[in-house]
């Protein structure tokens, strides 16, 4: 929001931060900002900047105003994907962000399709027959850039400029556009509070979360970790709590390697997709 | 005033043109379908200055009707059956948000089985959602319920959202006489829409559905929502009244045939109130005291309005377009028997369900529910379970 450029509405799914910004008489937002449910900020802001393109068109408002949609994970991978992918299809001129910390965090910690493979949860709980979750994220970003949105990125908390700068784009975008930000939670992830900005450069570093952004189809990768800088995901894995099983017993080094090998294949695709179609 | 011949969705298609609001969000869905695409028609032809947003789907429609009426512009939609209880979810924070958004309901059956044609399961399950529920008879009651919404909706005490009703396919796709107004006369009938707490007033942010759990106000809210819909009792009439004046028209909770006298009185709702209606008429010809109420407002419900319209009965008969699994009885019949027990007349009660998915109701079926409500009042014994009309045996 700071790099907003004029007066914006925001539409916030039902979860940490609707909760923790907006406890009734209060309100932490200095926009005007709308919660109605879980599933549905997607189209909801879709409503919201329907209502102001005629409003606009009536000659009723004259300020030049932005919209703005967050969810979590579980809000936009999975229950919310029908509604962002609706709006996006529509062409509404809007911006998504997904603060994507891999679970529905909101209500304890259960499995979401962006919790990472190997990752405990409540419903993908580890247990004699079974590692943790057992199948890879899905991939939101690619799912987004499918539906030809005019701008699409990753972005992380510790590298704040890329950040600011992706969301100065995506706000001067016309049409859709989508931020699929990677967010810790030290409760889900179980790590110290202090360690969150570390454990998201090194998602990064690890190619677990690469930093790319898609404006029209271009593809650019904005960090490539050379040489040694590409850190091995275990190490990364290793400083979470969500993660401990994995090294407590020597027959999860096969199921370690397949993750390495899933990051490894993802962040080939992600190269050549820069080099074909950057 | 014109008279056109028209069906029940062009019909409400062309109310909602005529008030032509700043917004709507639809998904098309069989029988309203018509109503989406007749509106997309008017939008594509640049007949209404309405931005239409043609969703992914119901709960989406409802999202973005929500949407854009908390951000201040006036805002339709319209639905039916399965895409009513889609909607189901969205329904609720409509109400609770106070947003005066109209929407007709082309009455269909639920599934399951998939049945595309009309009852009232969609509706009627959507009763205690804290919208407002005005049911019509034909296609005219339908375009004046549709236009009469927006004053309800958006009245100053109201401010709650509100569903109109008509049959679905035996309404929705018959053609029939109805009188239309001047696009001006509705218009100005409307009157300009002012929002209240939008979203896009700049010079005043709002946060709109705060977290109002443990500790905060939701209990007070729930309170002064249903403070609001007490208010629409008088809203509601006075909307009537007015509308009335205008076209000759007038309209209340319910309209009332034959009942002075009547020892035996039939409640119904909807399409089939003209059937009952011809019946009663052709009993009082026989010399037999029938008589009919049928009920326009459903929610809120008239209560002490219909107990004393009632009150000379000796036996009701309440005809239900839907079922009520485990319950006493279909929705009316337990509003109505719930409304007669708070009063000091006793009359017997008895349950009708019928045209389930569709089913036809003949005069016949209905001369048969009257036959043994006189038995009733001639104290003959009659079981009080649910009787069905017009069921096959087995």
């Amino acid at each position: 929001m700071a790099v907003c450029p004029g007066p914006a509405v925001v539409s916030v799914s039902t979860g940490c931060l609707e909760v923790s910004t907006t406890i009734y008489p209060y309100t932490a937002w200095k926009d005007s900002m709308i919660h109605s449910a879980f599933e549905n900020a997607g189209a909801t802001i879709s409503g919201v900047e329907t209502a102001y393109n005629s409003l606009k068109k009536q000659g009723k408002i004259k300020e030049d105003m932005y919209f703005v949609a967050f969810g979590g994970d579980g809000g936009t991978y999975d229950i919310g994907l029908q509604s962002l992918s609706g709006a996006v299809e529509r062409g509404h001129n809007f911006v998504f962000v997904c603060y994507d910390n891999g679970a529905y965090m909101n209500t304890g910690f259960q499995r979401s399709s962006a919790t990472p493979c190997g990752a405990w949860t409540t419903t993908s709980p580890v247990g004699k027959e079974s590692a943790g979750k057992q199948q890879n994220r899905k991939d939101l970003t690619a799912i987004l850039v499918a539906h030809d949105i005019p701008y699409a990125a990753t972005a992380s908390p510790h590298n704040f400029k890329d950040l600011m700068n992706k969301a100065e784009k995506a706000f001067a975008t016309p049409g859709p556009a989508f931020l699929n930000v990677i967010s810790p939670c030290p409760r889900g992830w179980r790590t110290p509070g202090e360690a969150t900005i570390a454990l998201a450069k090194e998602a990064v570093q690890s190619c677990y979360w690469p930093l790319y952004e898609v404006e029209n189809g271009k593809y650019k990768i904005n960090y490539k970790p050379k040489g040694d800088k590409k850190t091995p995901v275990a190490d990364w894995l290793k400083k979470q709590g969500r993660f401990a099983h994995l090294f407590k017993h020597p027959e999860s080094e096969k199921l370690l390697a397949d993750i390495q090998d899933y990051i490894d294949k993802k962040w080939e695709e992600l190269l050549q997709k820069e080099e074909c179609l950057g | 005033m014109a008279r056109k011949a028209i069906t029940g969705n062009g019909a409400i298609a062309l109310a909602l043109k005529q008030v032509e609001p700043d917004v709507m969000a639809a998904y098309p869905i069989t029988p309203q379908t018509e109503i989406a695409q007749n509106y997309a028609q008017y939008v594509a032809d640049g007949a209404v200055k309405t931005e239409y947003i043609a969703v992914e789907s119901e709960h989406s429609a409802m999202s973005a009707a929500i949407g854009s009426a908390a951000a201040g512009a006036r805002t339709i939609t319209a639905t039916s059956s399965q895409g009513f209880a889609l909607m189901w979810e969205m329904l609720f924070i409509a109400a609770s948000l106070r947003l005066p958004i109209t929407m007709p309901v082309i009455t269909r059956a639920l599934s399951g089985p998939i049945n595309i044609h009309c009852d009232h399961s969609d509706s009627m399950g959507g009763r205690d959602c804290g919208w407002i529920q005005l049911y019509g008879e034909d296609a005219q009651e339908g375009y004046d319920n549709a236009i009469q919404a927006f004053r309800i909706a958006e009245h100053m005490d109201v401010r709650l959202p509100v569903m109109t009703m008509i049959d679905g396919f035996i309404i929705s796709g018959a053609i029939g006489p109805v009188e239309t107004l001047e696009d001006d006369v509705v218009k100005e009938f409307a009157g300009d829409y002012v929002a209240v707490n939008a979203l896009l007033n700049v010079e005043k942010p709002v946060t709109v559905g705060a977290f109002d759990s443990l500790g905060g106000w939701y209990f007070e809210h729930k309170i002064v929502q249903n403070r609001a819909m007490e208010n629409a009792m008088d809203v509601i009439e006075e909307v009537g009244r007015e509308f009335g004046e205008l076209t000759g028209r007038e309209y209340s909770h319910f309209k009332t045939h034959e009942i002075e006298d009547a020892d035996i009185v039939l409640v119904a709702i909807g399409s089939a109130a003209g059937n009952v209606k011809t019946v009663v008429t052709k009993l009082r010809a026989e010399g037999k005291k029938v008589g009919m109420l049928k009920v326009r407002t459903f929610r809120p419900f008239p209560t002490e309005q219909i107990r004393e319209a009632l009150s000379g009965a000796k036996v009701i008969g309440v005809m239900d377009r839907s079922d009520s699994f485990g319950a006493q009885g279909g929705p009316l019949f337990t509003e109505i028997s719930a409304a007669m027990y708070g009063g000091n007349a006793h009359p017997q009660l008895y349950n009708f369900i019928y045209g389930l998915g569709g089913r036809d109701l003949f005069p016949d079926d209905i001369e048969g529910a009257v036959e043994m409500l006189e038995k009733a009042a001639a104290g003959e014994p009659v079981e009080q379970k649910r009787h069905y009309l017009n069921v096959r045996e087995g």
